[in-house]
């Protein structure tokens, strides 16, 4: 077999196998200098470097380097006429003699010429420069030919797509950490503006002042205690928030009448549900239905509840969270017409109504979480800061939770979870 | 190529002179073999680094690389390079890339 055809079958296997490497989810710079010795061993090649470019700082970065010795120098800079000829050129080997004319061969030429470089080829890729490759000497001494100059480009060409393929998944990387950046922004802007709307709403209502924040922050430790995620926590806090966002349109003297309101002062205060429903509906809330939440808080397991009378598990849910941590609230504050009741008694009232009004489960949840915090099992004082501690550290309260959950449990089983999204309106 | 044995072995330098014997593939993981021992025989102080093809059936251009590389590095500390026992093919391709220029053959 001639030498010609020889040396061609050796370079062939070399640029097969680089394809491989690069198609290989190995590690990237690892990659790179198995590529630098493909090429340097495909053509007997004592020296060379593979770099990468950076954009921002207009700068070849080595990724591998082999035989230059430790003083080459790791990062060259470039200049603009650097760049406009690189990619003028696009990916063609370079012989040095030819490149000494580059402004940026000028400062780093002792360097090269010291290293006995032959070949400088940047790395053009889809009319954007990615990099270079710097080749020292052949082992033979001889000059490249031609064809070895054309195997340089193949090559150089697969390792070009290769960083060019890196910068891309790095990019990419870059655009989803801002998207969850702009995400959390968002995320917080909503919060804002939700608890924005609840004070709103509590504005409106000087005898329930903080109403809405409070339901809010008891839906969001039920939430908790059923061992919800962070998302589905706040979905169920932002529910509370917004339960009475309806009652922007109630007359406020019918809201903070001091008496039993008539009849017709009943229709329009029953109405909040589906008027909430009417505002909240348009928006598009990052949670689970909020819309419906609002819509269903004052529905009943019994069917006694309104607007709409459903049944248990007719109920969305959220909405079953919800109207468990208004009616806790009302229980627990002072209202134009009825003073906040004992603590002691407010248990026994969600007991007797599991099964009624309120979910069981959800009260036993809820109870749960109260025990823990009075026994010192939960730090955190989520109840006492919404309730104060003297009215939390009631005479004879631990003992009453205690019984009633061992009264309760067991629980039936949850039956009401896929009731959450399936509810006809 | 099936084999991917790649036994490196050496004998204590004698004499400044230290014999490493290539597996029968030489490819990148058996060439790293290859060019740490002979990094290690060359910093304690061997002036002569003898490798053995004997068993070499296949060379790659990875393996060539690294051949290079330890040429380069045997000249940079001024110590010789010996190849030993090619057989016809590999004495072929390492005269075809000019690998022969530099080491004395055996
Ligand atoms: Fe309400
Ligand atoms: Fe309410």
């Amino acid at each position: 077999m001639a030498e010609h055809d020889h040396k061609l079958i050796h370079a062939f296997g070399a640029l097969a196998e680089l394809g491989q490497e690069i198609t290989n989810k190995n590690n990237f710079q690892e990659t790179i200098r198995t590529s630098l010795h493909l090429i340097s061993g495909a053509l007997g090649i004592m020296r060379g470097a593979v770099a990468r470019f950076s954009r921002f700082g207009h700068e070849l970065n080595m990724l591998a380097i082999r035989g230059l010795g430790d003083d080459f120098p790791l990062s060259l800079s470039l200049t603009l006429e650097d760049e406009r000829q690189f990619l003028s050129c696009g990916l063609t080997p370079i012989d040095i003699q030819q490149a000494k004319v580059l402004p940026f061969f000028q400062v780093y030429d002792a360097s090269f010429e010291r290293r006995g470089l032959e070949l400088f080829v940047p790395l053009v890729v889809r009319d954007e420069i990615v990099g270079a490759i710097f080749l020292g000497e052949k082992a033979t001494g001889e000059a490249y030919t031609n064809y070895e100059k054309e195997i340089v480009c193949a090559m150089g060409q697969h390792i070009g797509v290769a960083i060019a393929q890196r910068n891309l998944m790095a990019e990419i990387e870059r655009h989803a950490d801002e998207n969850r950046q702009l995400f959390d922004e968002m995320r917080s802007t909503y919060h804002d503006t939700v608890k924005a709307f609840a004070a709103a709403i509590d504005c409106k209502d000087k005898y329930t002042e903080g109403h809405s924040v409070r339901v809010g922050k008891f839906s969001e430790i039920i939430a908790m205690e059923l061992g919800w995620g962070k998302d589905e926590v706040e979905g169920a806090a932002v529910a509370g928030y917004l339960h009475d966002v309806g009652k922007l349109t109630v007359e406020r003297k019918i809201i903070n009448a001091p008496y039993r309101i008539n009849a017709k002062e009943s229709k329009e205060l029953n109405g909040h549900p589906g008027v909430g429903y009417e505002i909240l509906q348009p928006i598009h809330h990052p949670y689970t239905d909020v819309p419906l939440a609002a819509k269903y808080h004052h529905e009943r397991l019994d069917g006694r509840g309104y607007p709409d009378g459903l049944y248990d598990r007719e109920i969305p849910y959220i909405a079953k969270i919800v109207t468990l941590a208004d009616s806790f609230d009302a229980m627990t504050t002072d209202r134009p017409y009825k003073a906040r009741r004992p603590a002691k008694e407010v248990v026994e009232d969600l007991q007797r109504n599991a099964g009624k009004q309120f979910a069981p489960e959800l009260v036993t949840a809820f109870l749960g979480g109260m025990l823990k915090e009075l026994q010192g099992e939960d730090r955190t004082k989520r109840f006492r800061r919404l309730l104060g501690r003297d009215y939390m550290e009631a005479e004879g309260i631990v003992d009453t939770l205690k019984y009633t959950l061992n009264e309760m449990a067991p629980t039936t089983p949850m039956t009401y979870v896929a009731a959450a999204g399936q509810v006809i309106l | 190529m099936t084999t991917q044995s790649a036994v490196v072995s050496s004998l204590e330098p004698v004499d400044g002179r230290a014999v490493i014997h290539a597996g029968d593939y030489i490819n990148k993981l058996s060439g790293e073999q290859i060019e740490h021992e002979c990094k290690r025989k060359l910093d304690e102080g061997c002036t002569e680094l003898i490798l053995n093809f004997a068993d070499t059936e296949i060379v790659n251009s990875i393996g060539i690389s690294i051949l290079l590389g330890v040429i380069d590095t045997a000249s940079n500390k001024g110590a010789k390079v010996v190849f030993s026992d090619m057989n016809e093919t590999t004495v072929e391709l390492f005269e075809m890339l000019g690998l022969t220029k530099h080491v004395t053959l055996a």
